[in-house]
């Protein structure tokens, strides 16, 4: 039984930089503990020996050749940027 | 209390591809911002990731390099975080089935003995952006040509015991990928970056203290001084009973100290998954075997080959095969004049001294194989001395000459700097020499033996060094002594 409580909530809306609301706190507390109720029940499978599943297709990764094919493009990608400068991209100010 | 040192490195190699790991956008160092950043490097909404199949070979070749077992089936993880300068969110990575697994190299110690170091793994990577917080008022300018660049980074088990050992365990990194032709290995072009994690522990405990990571190191020399002034921060720390705090600290070349990183509260919580746009990479052991062959031949190889075939001495042989460029070099002159300790002591000697003053690395070096060849047969063949030789090397860095073996000769030449050989004309200068200096000739004449080296000398400037050494000995001996 995985109970996750208010503070784990917001720790996982700030890892996912999404905004809740105080008041829908205590719902988004149950429904994803129910969530994690739900994928708990894997515990209960007998698992020795299944190889871990990458991927649900099951194929293999096909690997492109090591040629350029892009070309410059900055003018059209930069005119959909909220501000650029100087061919950057500007964001609000990030110090270290 | 007595310490005991503990430093393992995460070393970043930026893959030596032409187009990025994900997507065919270039990875040309030095272009204007963001002109080589496109849809699926800006992370917009749609696009798919299509894996170069070059960055695998590498990564394979750095593996079969280190003698590392090679994982045949290896798998992409999303790494989460928020930065602008990642513009999907997360980094494409390899956390749980990474390509290359255990490894070892050895690394030479200061006493002349050998110790081997672990590599833990080695996994393929994408690489963020760049951050620019200069010039713009409360912004942050984001370029993103580098983003995507493939990276292997290499992590090495906690096996250093110092400093040194940590820097000669990154130099022999760097000697590998340059060999394998992997990555270019520009620090100063970001190409070769390096992580330090350093903690100590009383000498004798197994466990090991809590660790500082030193993040982004981008020279040999700052990775000594950043470990060696945390060392000494750790031990302060320790020594008056205090305790190392977990984090992640920034190296301060100009103050020569460390210091921690603004540490985001959040951190260190990347909620890895497996990219679900990426399928499982497969590599078939035939397909191994095929890049094995493709190795080219190792510093340590060609270290015990050329003490072996050369008869070279273990300290010329090692300072000749760190950098590959060099090592080719040497065997080139070596080859065509057949001489292999005259081309390993010019080599390591005047053309390592002058590459070293001028801040050059070995493949920039003005003065190309040919021409060092063509100057070494003339030595050989008695044309010039080794003292005039270096005259004409010098011309020769400074730009004379057309890059071919025959600018010797045009040099000396041009500058009338040809041997005199003539015994005759050795004589005549001689015999001013023997006329000029009755008071020397008559102490050597009543035993003081040591001034034949003055007559040398006298014979040698008159003579503006091009007589034959050899030459001026023996008829000087002849002379004085009849």
């Amino acid at each position: 039984m995985s109970t996750l409580d208010k503070s784990d909530v917001e720790k996982i809306a700030f890892l996912a930089r999404l905004g809740v609301d105080e008041q829908d706190m205590p719902e988004y507390a149950s429904n994803l503990s129910k969530i994690l109720d739900m994928v708990e029940q894997l515990n209960s499978v007998e698992t020795d020996g299944v190889k871990p599943m990458a991927h649900p297709l099951d194929a293999v990764q096909r690997l492109r050749a090591d040629e350029v094919t892009e070309v410059n493009d900055r003018e059209n990608l930069q005119a959909h940027a909220p501000e650029t400068a100087e061919g950057l991209y500007l964001v609000p100010r990030v110090v270290e | 209390m007595q310490w005991e040192v503990v430093i393992g490195l995460e070393i970043h190699v930026q893959l030596s591809t032409k187009s990025k790991i994900f997507s065919g956008a270039s990875t040309a160092y030095g272009a204007e911002p963001n002109t080589q950043a496109c849809t699926v490097d800006l992370g917009l909404p749609g696009v798919l990731p299509v894996f170069n199949g070059e960055a695998l070979n590498k990564s394979v070749m750095f593996g079969l390099a280190v003698g590392a077992q090679i994982n045949e089936r290896s798998v992409f993880d999303r790494k989460n975080y928020f930065y602008p300068d990642s513009p999907k969110a997360y980094q494409i990575s390899q956390l749980y089935y990474p390509i290359v697994g255990e490894g070892y190299i050895d690394i030479d110690l200061e006493d002349g003995s050998q110790k081997r170091i672990g590599v833990t793994r080695a996994h393929m990577e994408e690489d963020a952006g760049k951050s620019l917080h200069e010039n713009f008022h409360k912004q942050t300018g984001i370029d993103l040509n580098r983003a995507g660049t493939p990276l292997l980074e290499i992590v090495s088990e906690p096996d250093m015991r110092s400093a040194k050992e940590a820097v000669a365990y990154m130099r022999k990194i760097h000697s590998i990928v340059r060999y394998l032709g992997i990555s270019d290995g520009n620090m100063q072009e970001g190409s070769f970056r390096c992580d330090a994690n350093v903690s100590l522990r009383p000498i004798g405990q197994e466990e090991f203290g809590t660790r500082a990571e030193l993040k982004n190191i981008n020279s040999f020399r700052f990775v000594e001084k950043a470990i060696n002034v945390e060392i000494e921060r750790q031990m302060d720390i320790l020594e008056s009973g205090g305790s190392v705090t977990q984090e992640t600290r920034l190296y301060d070349s100009q103050k020569n100290e460390t210091r921690p990183m603004r540490s985001k509260e959040e951190a260190n919580d990347y909620r890895y998954f497996p990219d679900p746009d990426l399928l499982p990479i497969v590599i078939s052991a035939e397909e191994i075997e095929a890049i094995r062959k493709t190795l080219p031949e190792l510093p340590d190889a060609k270290c015990a080959r050329f003490m072996q075939q050369l008869g070279l001495s273990e300290k010329d042989a090692k300072a000749l095969t760190v950098d590959r460029d060099m090592a080719d070099y040497y065997e080139q002159v070596q080859q065509a004049i057949g001489d292999a300790k005259m081309a390993a002591n010019w080599i390591l000697g005047d053309v390592a001294a002058i590459n070293n003053k001028n801040g050059l690395e070995f493949k920039d070096c003005p003065v190309n194989a040919e021409q060092l060849t063509g100057l070494l047969k003339r030595i050989k063949d008695n044309t010039i001395s080794g003292k005039i030789a270096k005259e004409v090397f010098e011309a020769m860095f400074s730009g004379e000459g057309s890059g071919s073996e025959g600018d010797a000769d045009t040099i000396i030449d041009k500058k009338g700097l040809k041997q005199i050989t003539d015994t005759g004309a050795i004589e005549t200068i001689i015999d001013r020499v023997i006329a000029d200096n009755p008071g020397q000739v008559a102490e050597f004449q009543s035993g003081k033996d040591k001034l034949i080296g003055f007559f040398v000398g006298q014979v040698m400037k008159a003579s503006k060094g091009k007589a034959n050494p050899g030459q001026v000995n023996q008829l000087l001996q002849k002379k004085l002594r009849s």
